[in-house]
């Protein structure tokens, strides 16, 4: 059985040395971006894909030197930059792996990339390890800046606490007269983190508010009719929701006929990525959510309307938040890359160097301003808009928009979210 | 044909230990984490002899995770052995209550009860915001006897203790599997009515095998918690468990070393296809499991087992 044994030692090593060499060493000089998003799974469509999108137009864009002042010099300042793609789906022992994978094989300068909470609070330990500079596009979870101390690692996208209480503040100054809320939210943690913020928000503003149901059933799965049914009875002024595409689309699909968001008001805090897709289904006068000042929120000025128009014109759609939270990660690496260079004298910065450059800086976006202001200035805030649907020729608008100022709807620095919600704001 | 997998068993710790330096950190942490995966598989491969396919092993390996997790949590310790004994012995107990149950049942029964027992798990834990619901928990970096290893040698460290692990893992269902009781498992399979006929008792063999399962895939995972450093409830999911049966099935149930062949090859696959073809991986992994199962129906052992029955017979 030696060759046995052999064989298994000379498989074994050749196995490993071929996986070595499989990425080829691209253009030395290009600025390598590992780019992490849902490819697959239910979270592709809503989130990954439009985000994937985003990154490419922005690449090309950055590459040709296209993009509108502030972000017109080519690249991350001159030098090009490429982009590694990686598929977020499988388990955070995957995306652990293939992290380590883009930062030690695929040697990348800089990753950005996550949708899930989960696989952010996974990642952020190991580029910390790695001294890998990550920015995270997407997730939500406040826990990641509150609960830990990084260098590396950034998101230049608000947390979810901003959703759930500039909904709160939404609802204070439309229904001042507000006696009962109910809602229905998917039973993990991005559910559950949703409903506590805004329970938690909505008992602030209004003292004797009753709580009629908080319904919260399972992940995906798609059949809500039971629930439907207890939220119908229950009668509650709003309901509220953070579902999102596939489970929000069987929501409203099999809400709509039983008349559920035309009795009690809806508040869909990621409702904007499906607004185009189930324009029919969502009634007039549904509050709507983008997860900041993305979409149909966002401000009118040189940086959208190009972004927008190049978007559509690449993918026939328009760009959803998650674009929009893509293109705000890339441009804010890129601004603290080209103020790491300045002050390098024009060099190559190290990550370290772009690290401390992006702390604390504020920088525009398509959305707007977005200044990294909380976890120790790896965390950004920006404002948040809502507004409520309106049906114009078939086509779904928003009306009656309102605007939060970044500080009314994010804790101060050093103050966690929920602790922050239940002081009274403050 | 003389039996020589001690010696190869011993051989692999050898080139790991030292050959570990010389590789990039990114193959030493694939390595461990297949190390981790090849515990589980080598459980679920006593299982498959036995003619039992478990849907569920994910259970350990998610409650070794946790165990693992949960000492570091509440207890501050985060010694990669300490994690992995406990894990074995928390999936042992759990296996051996659980085992009164599950070794009555044979064949589709025995698979989905399996299952049913390892979606449980997911779903308290999805329940339980405490350990932070479905985006998980940290777990503490690893230590080793209290050292905590610098950050160039930590993967080397951690991947030499794995290896050490299933290896002495590997060596001790070698010697299961040569015992009279081992041996029942593959008789089981074949008649199990001739087998209590026999005297021995088909229950308590397979009640047997399945506590020493669970106790490999707990130490799978709790090896998989401190290597990765953060834990979630995905890790009981049935997907999970899928891809243990996946590795098993590709490595096949010739030896001890199989599963871990298997579960490098696997890593490799995956990771290859995420690289290359990150829209269609899925299908990258699907064609190479078909082609494995059409090709070599039992596993890629028997490529290994091929060659040397061919060359001890010239």
């Amino acid at each position: 059985m030696r060759h046995i044994t052999q064989a298994f030692a000379v498989s074994l090593t050749a196995a490993l040395t071929a996986a070595a060499f499989v990425p080829a060493a691209a253009h030395a000089q290009a600025i390598k971006i590992g780019v992490v998003t849902f490819l697959s799974g239910p979270a592709a469509s809503p989130f990954g894909v439009p985000a994937k999108n985003a990154a490419e137009l922005m690449i090309e864009s950055l590459n040709a030197g296209k993009v509108p002042a502030p972000y017109a010099t080519k690249g991350f300042g001159g030098t090009p930059v490429e982009a590694v793609i990686i598929d977020e789906a499988g388990s955070s022992t995957t995306q652990v792996t293939e992290f380590r994978n883009l930062v030690q094989r695929s040697n990348v300068d800089v990753v950005i990339g996550y949708v899930s909470s989960g696989n952010c609070l996974a990642v952020a330990p190991v580029a910390e390890e790695l001294k890998k500079l990550t920015n995270f596009f997407d997730c939500g979870t406040p826990r990641i800046f509150e609960d830990g101390s990084y260098k590396y690692v950034f998101r230049t996208s608000p947390t979810a606490t901003m959703d759930n209480v500039g909904a709160a503040l939404y609802i204070k100054d439309i229904k001042p007269n507000l006696k009962t809320i109910a809602g229905i939210n998917q039973n993990y943690a991005w559910g559950q983190d949703s409903w506590a913020d805004f329970e938690a928000s909505i008992k602030q503003l209004f003292p004797g508010v009753t709580v009629k149901t908080s319904q919260m059933p399972k992940l995906f799965a798609g059949q809500y009719n039971t629930e439907i049914s207890t939220l119908l009875g229950e009668n509650a002024d709003v309901i509220h929701s953070s579902f999102f595409d596939g489970d929000l689309e069987a929501l409203l699909l099999q809400g709509a006929p039983r008349g559920l968001f035309k009795k009690s008001m809806g508040v869909l805090t990621t409702g904007e990525t499906a607004m185009h897709k189930l324009a029919a289904q969502i009634p007039d006068g549904t509050l709507l959510g983008a997860r900041g000042p993305f979409g149909p929120y966002a401000p009118k000025n040189a940086l959208n309307s190009w972004f927008v128009k190049g978007f559509e014109a690449k993918n026939k759609v328009p760009p959803n938040y998650a674009s929009y939270q893509m293109t705000q990660a890339i441009l804010g690496v890129k601004a603290a890359w080209e103020k790491a260079q300045a002050a390098n004298g024009g060099k190559r910065p190290s990550n370290e160097q772009v690290a401390a450059a992006l702390e604390n800086l504020t920088f525009e976006g398509p959305g707007g301003t977005v200044r990294m202001a909380i976890g120790k200035g790896h965390q950004a805030i920006m404002e948040t808009a809502y507004g409520m649907t309106k049906t114009v020729g078939g086509k779904i608008t928003v009306t009656n928009v309102k605007r939060y100022a970044a500080e009314k709807v994010n804790p101060p620095e050093g103050v966690k979210s929920a602790d922050w919600i239940k002081a009274g704001f403050k | 044909m003389r039996d020589r997998t001690h010696i190869a068993l011993a051989a692999l710790l050898l080139a790991v230990a030292a050959g570990g330096p010389f590789l990039p950190k990114w193959a030493l942490f694939l390595l461990t984490i297949a190390v981790a995966k090849g515990l589980v598989a080598l459980g679920l491969m006593l299982l498959l002899r036995a003619g039992l396919v478990s849907f569920g092993q994910a259970l350990y390996y998610c409650l070794g995770a946790y165990s693992a997790g949960s000492i570091g949590r509440f207890f501050g310790i985060g010694d990669i052995f300490v994690q992995m004994a406990l894990g074995a012995a928390v999936a042992a107990l759990f296996a051996w209550l659980l085992g009164f149950l599950l070794a009555r049942y044979r064949g589709i029964f025995f698979g989905l009860l399996s299952l049913a027992l390892s979606m449980i798990l997911y779903g308290l834990l999805v329940k339980n915001e405490a350990f932070g619901s479905t985006d998980g928990i940290n777990v503490l970096p690893s230590t080793l006897f209290g050292i905590r290893p610098g950050e160039g040698a930590l993967r080397y460290v951690v991947a030499l203790a794995a290896t050490s692990v299933a290896v002495i893992a590997a060596l001790l269902v070698h010697r299961y599997m040569h015992t009279p009781q081992g041996a029942l498992a593959p008789a089981i399979k074949d008649n199990e009515v001739r087998v209590e006929y026999m005297g021995a008792s088909a229950q308590r063999a397979i009640h047997v095998i399945y506590v020493i399962a669970a106790a490999l895939a707990g130490t799978g995972g709790a090896l998989a918690a401190t290597a990765v450093g953060h834990i979630d409830p995905d890790m009981a999911y049935w997907t999970q468990s899928g891809e243990f049966i996946f590795i098993t099935i590709l490595a096949g149930t010739g030896s001890a070393l199989a599963p871990f062949l298997g579960a490098v090859i696997f890593g490799i696959i995956h990771t290859v296809a995420y690289d290359l073809s990150p829209n269609t991986w899925q299908m990258t992994l699907g064609i190479s499991l078909l082609v494995v199962i059409v090709f070599l129906p039992d596993g890629l052992w028997s490529l290994f087992a091929r060659s040397a029955k061919a060359r001890g017979a010239a």
